[in-house]
């Protein structure tokens, strides 16, 4: 059994971990790029999301290289991730290819069910080599989780251009071969290590903005067009709404644990006075998190989702309402595989400099 | 005075609308149904919708719009579920918050959004009363009122199964059509399948071919139940999609169609992969044509013809007709 599964950013770091752990093969998917977005436009139905179509390109390009196998994030509902894994089964089916899909479904109701198909990934693998693959898969991602989130604190005060990335990028993957606990954590100290040796400019003025929107859209730099480094890089320190490791705990840990989800309640609470239900993926979590990036005295918002994205379209129906509300500037954009990386980003920068202007304007007004 | 209740024609309309407006006048209200969709509809709900949005929901919005003026309620319930297991569709999720969100003026008639969530099986008499209580503190008045409105649901319903238009069991008039040498199979949202405006008269212009029109309404509950059980897959979790894969299948199955329509909103999230399904499986079992007809503000009367009337002679052509 050779096992392939779907790109989300550097989610592939934990899943391999994991795999490996547990002494199955695995075959990572080229990292997403235009390739895998061609393959996946021509043959998914247009109006899907993206994500589903990036999956198909990432699927053909692994069953290429060998894989045999699917793994695959399922759902209930309401939104359409829950139903990829059908259709993405029959597209792949369609073009000739021939593999096993292992979905996991969340265990609301079928813990059975579950347990049949983590067994089944688990080949000859025991209790104990499950727990330990486990617990090395979530080290890892938080320990993705942590490199990351220095990288968005120092990359917009970076003094040589592109210095943040290359140490990010070098961690990373020091992350990614770790074999043991220990090599993680000293894969872990060295990228502290290379981070902190980093000249910064302490005194630049950064600008502050939330990332809101669909997951899958904010993890995959490939889809943003880098939304990340090209802010981080126009000297705005950047604050995503998910990152993995809360979006793990939020879905796979069950909500028996409820000091567990307490954030997600919050955030609930918060959004509540402009959306008081939930719309499925994160669009609730969009509107909660905006309000409370203002409430936190961020700069500004932006919201990222790809075309035709249900929950989002709720959301970005409401933000305009939240920006004037609560004085805080937010732009949604819309991703898909025909954006333009110069209009994109022409977009980012103009958003940018009105952050800029209002800041400036701001302590005009105050010091006046 | 009369309490003014505003029903917009638009969404589940076509699925509730007599339970709705019986409800509501058994509870003493008048009703009053926004105006049958046009030009004025859609372009008012161009001006209060985002882009991004579906064309039932600018549509919809629209007709709220139609009804601002004339009502003191707008009857827009935050329909989350209908069924177990099963949702509509996550912008119905959001749908009073983006109601809200327009109708900020003082004089705006007040929306009543009581939530309906049946997914876990229960959630029914609690979404009733509530939604009576806006009229009167009595609950057996209201359910009362509910089980009346209920059955007129029902006689409408059979209506539509013994194979008459909406438009039709609505206003009880029985139309006799002449023999038809095909049927067609339109398979879609019911707020998209009997809109005559935005799918530019789709059915009729089918009769006008001497084709003869089928619909999902008018498949049979438990037909469709086992069309879906027989699947090779996992259960679907959208009420609407789940009648439409079950609804295909079952016309396929039994050979009682010549050819389907699938008609869905341009960027509709549940119908591109429900339709995608759909379309694959018909086009592998290689018997009967399958079209797309994917509607928009944009859609052209001319094209849309066009197409239909192709459609019409494949499906004519391979029926040796
Ligand atoms: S959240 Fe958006 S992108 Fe994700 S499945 Fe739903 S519609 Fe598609
Ligand atoms: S089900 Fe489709 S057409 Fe209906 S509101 Fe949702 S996205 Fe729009």
């Amino acid at each position: 059994m050779k096992i392939t599964f779907p790109h989300m950013g550097n989610l592939y770091i934990a899943i391999t971990g994991f795999l490996e752990e547990l002494g199955v093969e695995s075959v990572i998917p080229p990292k997403p790029s235009k390739a895998a977005i061609n393959i996946g436009t021509t043959l998914s139905p247009e109006s899907a999301c993206l994500p589903l179509k990036v999956n198909i390109g990432d699927y053909i390009q692994a069953l290429e290289n060998g894989a045999d196998t699917i793994l695959m994030a399922g759902g209930v509902g309401p939104c359409r991730f829950g139903y990829y894994c059908e259709v993405q089964k029959e597209i792949l089916k369609d073009a000739g290819y021939n593999f096993e899909m292992i979905v996991i479904e969340p265990p609301c109701g079928r813990p059975l069910t579950l347990l049949s198909k983590i067994r089944k990934l688990m080949g000859g693998a025991s209790w104990t080599e499950l727990y330990r693959a486990g617990r090395m898969a979530w080290q890892k991602l938080l320990a993705v989780d942590e490199i990351e989130k220095m990288a968005h604190f120092i990359r917009p005060r970076e003094v040589e251009r592109g210095s943040t990335s290359v140490i990010e990028s070098k961690a990373l993957k020091l992350i990614h071969s770790a074999k043991t606990l220990t090599e993680l954590k000293e894969a872990s100290y060295q990228g502290r290590k290379a981070f902190s040796a980093l000249q910064v400019q302490e005194d630049r003025d950064v600008l502050k903005v939330g990332i809101v929107g669909e997951i899958y859209t904010i993890l995959e730099p490939f889809v943003n067009l880098n939304t990340e480094q090209v802010l981080g890089h126009l000297g705005v320190q950047i604050e995503r709404m998910i990152y993995m490791s809360d979006w793990v705990r939020a879905n796979i840990i069950p909500d028996a644990l409820p000091f567990l989800s307490s954030e997600h309640k919050r955030t609930a609470k918060l959004a509540k006075p402009y959306l008081n239900h939930f719309v499925g993926g994160d669009g609730l979590e969009s509107i909660g998190k905006s309000v409370e990036y203002s409430y936190r005295g961020f700069d500004g918002v932006i919201h990222l989702f790809p075309l035709t994205c249900m929950p989002e379209i709720v959301a970005k129906s409401l933000l305009p309402t939240i920006s004037s509300d609560l004085d805080i500037p937010i732009t949604s954009l819309v991703l898909d595989e025909h954006t333009g990386e110069a209009g994109f980003i022409t977009r980012l920068e103009a958003f940018v400099d009105l952050l800029r202007w209002r800041k400036a304007k701001g302590k005009t007004v105050a010091n006046s | 005075m009369i309490v003014k209740v505003g029903i917009p024609r638009g969404l589940l309309y076509y699925d509730y609308i007599p339970l709705w407006k019986t409800f509501f006048e058994r509870l003493g209200a008048e009703v009053i149904v926004s105006d049958a969709t046009c030009k004025q509809t859609l372009d008012h709900g161009l001006r209060v919708t985002v882009d991004d949005a579906c064309l039932p929901i600018k549509v919809y919005f629209g007709h709220v719009m139609n009804l601002c003026g004339r009502v003191d309620y707008i009857f827009a319930p935050r329909i989350v579920s209908v069924e177990r297991r099963s949702y509509i569709c996550p912008k119905f999720m959001g749908l009073p918050d983006m109601l809200r969100n327009i109708l900020t003026d003082d004089e705006a008639p007040k929306i009543i959004d009581t939530c309906i969530d049946l997914s876990k099986g229960r959630g029914l008499v609690d979404g009733v009363l509530e939604t009576g209580r806006h009229f009167t503190r009595d609950p057996i008045k209201i359910w009362w009122s509910y089980l009346k409105a209920r059955s007129e649901l029902i006689r409408y319903r059979k209506a539509v199964l013994a194979g008459q238009l909406p438009e039709q069991a609505l206003t009880k008039k029985v139309m006799n059509h002449e023999p038809a040498e095909l049927s067609v199979a339109v398979l879609g949202h019911s707020y998209n399948v009997y809109d005559s405006y935005t799918t530019m008269n789709l059915i009729k212009k089918l009769r006008q071919n001497n084709v003869a029109v089928l619909t999902a309404e008018m498949v049979p509950e438990p037909y469709i139940e086992r069309e879906l059980a027989s699947l090779d897959k996992k259960e679907l979790f959208w009420t609407l999609g789940k009648r439409i894969l079950g609804a295909a299948n079952y016309f396929h199955k039994a050979q009682r169609v010549d050819g389907i329509i699938h008609v869905a909103s341009f960027g509709c999230g549940p119908d591109s992969l429900v339709g995608e399904i759909v379309t694959r499986q018909v086009r592998r079992a290689q018997d009967i044509p399958i079209m797309e007809l994917n509607i928009d503000e944009h859609s052209g009367e001319a094209g849309i013809l066009t197409r239909i009337e192709a459609f019409v002679d494949m499906v004519k052509w391979r029926k040796g007709l």
